[in-house]
């Protein structure tokens, strides 16, 4: 070692900051970081691929259990693709079922980034009463959807199980007791000192780089990024529900934090929408076991940002191609962004500040050099490419296309 | 955040002391299957559903059959109660399934003695 | 023959570590109801330590095994030396001399250089930050510690603790002067029991364990053993000098009041670690610095000018 004070540490595969094994290899000068090595791959587990070997029926199943957090996301968006391949359409009680078990889901997974967040500030009087206090929505869950991790609660076609009126009740009980926690979250994130001082200045992503890095969900939106796949490419029952998309200008920890406890709120009001206006009618529409020939691909806001999923079928009972984005690939290139020249101690609240989910973000892409019929796209016949794509489909970015640019041109 | 702190101290903790005290599981749970062996038609959707091969149907005689139900293998979807024409097939609220002697896990559902009975663990 | 059974027996190794196994019982008892949890039975911290004990214990390849050794044993037996300097059950300690309050002040110094030098000498990257930070710590918080408790000293007149509990036995209301020097010893303790919000030398997410990483068996257990002593001993020095009555009614109710003043010290300690989140090394330094060091020596002051004014 050339100089005493420069050396390199690694964070994991195994840290106790980490939930799940991914390598960081920072640089450190004193207390300082200087440098930051990412590595993932620890946790690949081959889901794609098992996809292409079992049924529809059965890929609703695995992919729920992508991650153990979010599960609902990835199924729900998984069956969103293949009902858009069969061309079913779903009942909309059904839809407005699972736009409540996604809502709820929501605010479990943001309590639980809540505690987290607490406890990688060493705040664990917040780990314990966040988690307590979410217990109540995984009681809710498990009385809806029969567990409380990996609901289960869709099928191809719809949902499986219905709701009634006791439930309704329990559902209000707990938001009720819920929203009231949260005001106090708020209270506690917004004046306690210590907690300030950790959060905000910290892990600093601009309103540019945040552009530029493609970070999504809150992680996007405490950058003022102002977009939100629920409201700008409306699926489920989102069209007729009506909610604000919080978005900040700290560009900070702190940022996310307030992003994420007032979107609780607006959580609550949507759930307490669709508990009011659910209509009557089926909960499912009937699948057929073969999926015709087609693809697609289906975008989805899970509570840590825009889920991509993209399915291939050819007709028979198995997918050709499922190819997953979660949404923590999109925002892990923006920690190393983010822990430029800080110290070593906002390390685990910065990567903690993405809500990341390893596990969902392992991918795996061999790309073959001996395919002759290969096809280069670039950067911006790519971007063209899905323009039309979207604009095929009603969605229209010619707006936010243009501001972009002027963005990107500025600089 | 002090105040929220005093005053749980006089507060009873939420803790749930399990084992001694159990939570009753919501009527909608998925735990350990039931199968109900005169319903069974022996159609095997329920074993084309299983994502994991949990679930083995046998036929055993005329209008007999058996289901092998691997509880380790099993992930308590209830996609095969769901698949069910006859519903032979039924979630029930038991969760407590841990074993240290791995052949307890597999649970077979006999029509002879209509009865459940645990195999032995064989090598 | 009495000495040893002072040393060994009580109030020495013995009934210390049963005592600092309790108090860190206590701790987690009263932190977990804090927060609404049930908490550890009462024999957990006596149970890790015979689990720790009975462990392996792996030497890194490359640390100075006997310096990695020897620290563990070095920190505790400063520690629990500390503890034959305090006044329990009367208002003289055991082996009172002038100049014992000092003495004391650096003995509970000595364990937190060991956790450094332990920490240098077993190399691993973890342990290095862990013993730089625990280092930089020591020398933001001794100060105002020691401020803190010599101002008490000074209106005393005596440096020894012995005289400083007869002194304000005469003086009866002369300890409610100190009550800012109370607070400022009262965080610096925190800071030197490595507890939240001053948890930055052992930060877990951060660190691991900062120096402990590499400890395991025996020596982790002396360690962990050591932190407890730390915790009775800080506590019962704050007690000796801030809380300073309570001697006049006889050994057995002077010792079960001095009891009553350790936990309420250990209660405020484990209140002050449950509602605070952990700060960096830098807004530790600057908190010290630019809050704690002022405020003691305002008390230094104050007491000054109230010797110079009453006491005479």
């Amino acid at each position: 070692m050339a100089d005493p004070r420069k050396f390199k540490i690694p964070i994991g595969p195994q840290h106790p900051a980490l939930k799940e094994p991914e390598s960081f290899s920072v640089a450190l000068k004193g207390e300082k970081i200087k440098g930051l090595d990412i590595r993932l791959g620890y946790n690949h587990r081959g889901i794609e691929k098992a996809c292409e070997g079992k049924t529809f029926i059965q890929d609703v199943y695995l992919l729920e259990r992508i991650c153990g957090i979010c599960s609902h996301s990835h199924s729900t968006c998984f069956v969103q693709a293949v009902e858009e391949i069969a061309g079913l359409a779903v009942p909309r009680r059904a839809l407005y079922i699972r736009t409540l078990v996604a809502e709820l889901e929501r605010v479990h997974s943001h309590y639980l980034w809540l505690g987290v967040a607490g406890h990688e500030i060493g705040f664990d009087t917040l780990l314990m009463y966040t988690w307590r206090d979410r217990e109540a929505i995984m009681d809710v869950l498990a009385l809806l959807t029969g567990n409380r991790v990996n609901y289960g609660i869709n099928c191809l076609g719809g949902v499986r199980r219905d709701i009634d009126a006791t439930q309704i009740k329990e559902v209000i009980k707990a938001i009720d007791e819920l929203e009231e926690r949260t005001k106090y979250y708020i209270e506690v994130a917004t004046q306690e000192v210590t907690i300030i001082e950790r959060l905000s200045g910290v892990g600093i992503l601009s309103h540019e780089d945040a552009l530029r890095l493609g970070a999504v969900g809150p992680t996007g939106r405490a950058s003022g990024v102002n977009r939100d796949v629920r409201r700008d490419d409306a699926y489920a029952a989102y069209a007729e529900l009506k909610f604000d998309v919080i978005t900040d200008d700290h560009c900070d920890v702190y940022g996310r934090t307030l992003v994420r406890v007032k979107e609780l709120l607006q959580s609550f009001s949507i759930i307490r929408q669709v508990l009011k206006n659910l209509p009557d009618g089926p909960i499912a529409v009937r699948a057929p076991r073969k999926i015709p020939a087609g693809e697609a691909f289906n975008r989805y806001e899970a509570p840590r940002g825009e889920d991509v999923h993209y399915v291939k079928a050819n007709g028979t009972e198995f997918p050709e191609r499922v190819k997953v984005r979660a949404p923590t690939l999109a925002n892990i290139r923006s920690v190393k962004q983010m822990l430029k020249d800080r110290y070593l101690a906002d390390m685990p609240i910065v990567i903690a500040a993405i809500d990341p989910c390893f596990s969902c973000t392992d991918r795996l892409i061999s790309v073959k050099h001996d395919n002759k019929e290969k096809e280069v796209m670039e950067w911006q016949a790519l971007r063209s490419y899905s323009i039309d794509w979207y604009s095929k489909r009603g969605v229209d970015f010619t707006e936010l296309n243009k501001k972009l640019e002027e963005k990107f041109k500025h600089k | 955040m002090l105040r929220q702190v005093l005053k749980s101290i006089l507060k009873k903790p939420v803790t749930i002391m399990y084992p001694y005290e159990k939570l009753e599981m919501p009527d909608k749970f998925r735990g350990k299957l039931k199968f109900s062996p005169e319903k069974c038609i022996g159609c095997k959707m329920c074993m084309k559903d299983c994502p994991t091969g949990a679930i083995t149907i046998n036929k055993i005689g005329e209008k007999k059959f058996e289901a092998v139900i691997d509880l380790d293998k099993c992930i308590y979807c209830a996609q095969c109660v769901d698949s069910c024409p006859k519903k032979a097939l039924e979630a029930t609220k038991e969760v407590e399934l841990a074993q240290l002697d791995k052949g307890k896990l597999r649970v077979i559902f006999d029509a002879e003695s209509q009865k459940t009975t645990e195999e032995e663990s064989k090598k | 023959m009495s000495a040893i059974f002072s040393i060994l027996i009580f109030p020495g190794i013995l009934f210390i570590s049963v005592a600092a196994l309790f108090a860190e019982f206590l701790d987690r008892r009263i932190y977990a109801r804090l927060q609404n949890r049930f908490g550890p039975p009462w024999f957990q911290p006596f149970a890790d330590f015979v689990k720790l004990l009975g462990k392996e214990e792996v030497v890194p390849k490359d640390a100075n095994a006997v310096m990695f050794k020897a620290m563990p044993i070095f920190a505790f037996a400063s520690s629990v030396c500390a503890f034959l300097y305090m006044p329990l059950y009367r208002q003289n300690s055991l082996f009172p001399f002038n100049g014992d309050v000092i003495v004391v002040l650096y003995l509970l110094t000595v364990p937190t250089l060991a956790f450094f030098i332990g920490g240098w000498y077993s190399t691993s990257l973890y342990s290095r930050i862990g013993s730089v930070r625990s280092l930089m710590q020591l020398f933001s918080y001794e100060v105002p510690l020691f401020i803190g408790i010599l101002s008490a000293a000074v209106l005393a007149d005596t440096w020894s603790l012995s005289q400083l509990t007869v002194f304000y036995g005469e003086h009866n209301w002369f300890w409610l002067f100190n009550l800012i020097g109370f607070a400022v010893c009262l965080i610096a303790l925190l800071a030197k029991l490595e507890k939240v919000p001053f948890d930055i030398p052992e930060a877990e997410t951060e660190i691991v364990a900062g120096s402990f990483t590499e400890y395991s068996g025996r020596h982790f257990a002396m360690l962990r053993l050591t932190l407890d002593v730390e915790l009775v001993v800080g506590s019962s020095f704050l007690a000796a000098v801030f809380l300073p009555f309570g001697y006049s009614f006889g050994p057995i109710i002077g010792f079960a009041i001095f009891l009553l003043k350790v936990l309420f010290i250990i209660f405020l300690l484990s209140v002050a670690r449950t509602v605070v989140a952990r700060l960096r090394i830098d807004q530790m330094v600057n908190f010290c610095w630019r809050f704690l060091v002022p405020l003691a020596f305002i008390q230094l002051l104050l007491n000054l000018i109230i010797k110079g004014v009453i006491v005479r």
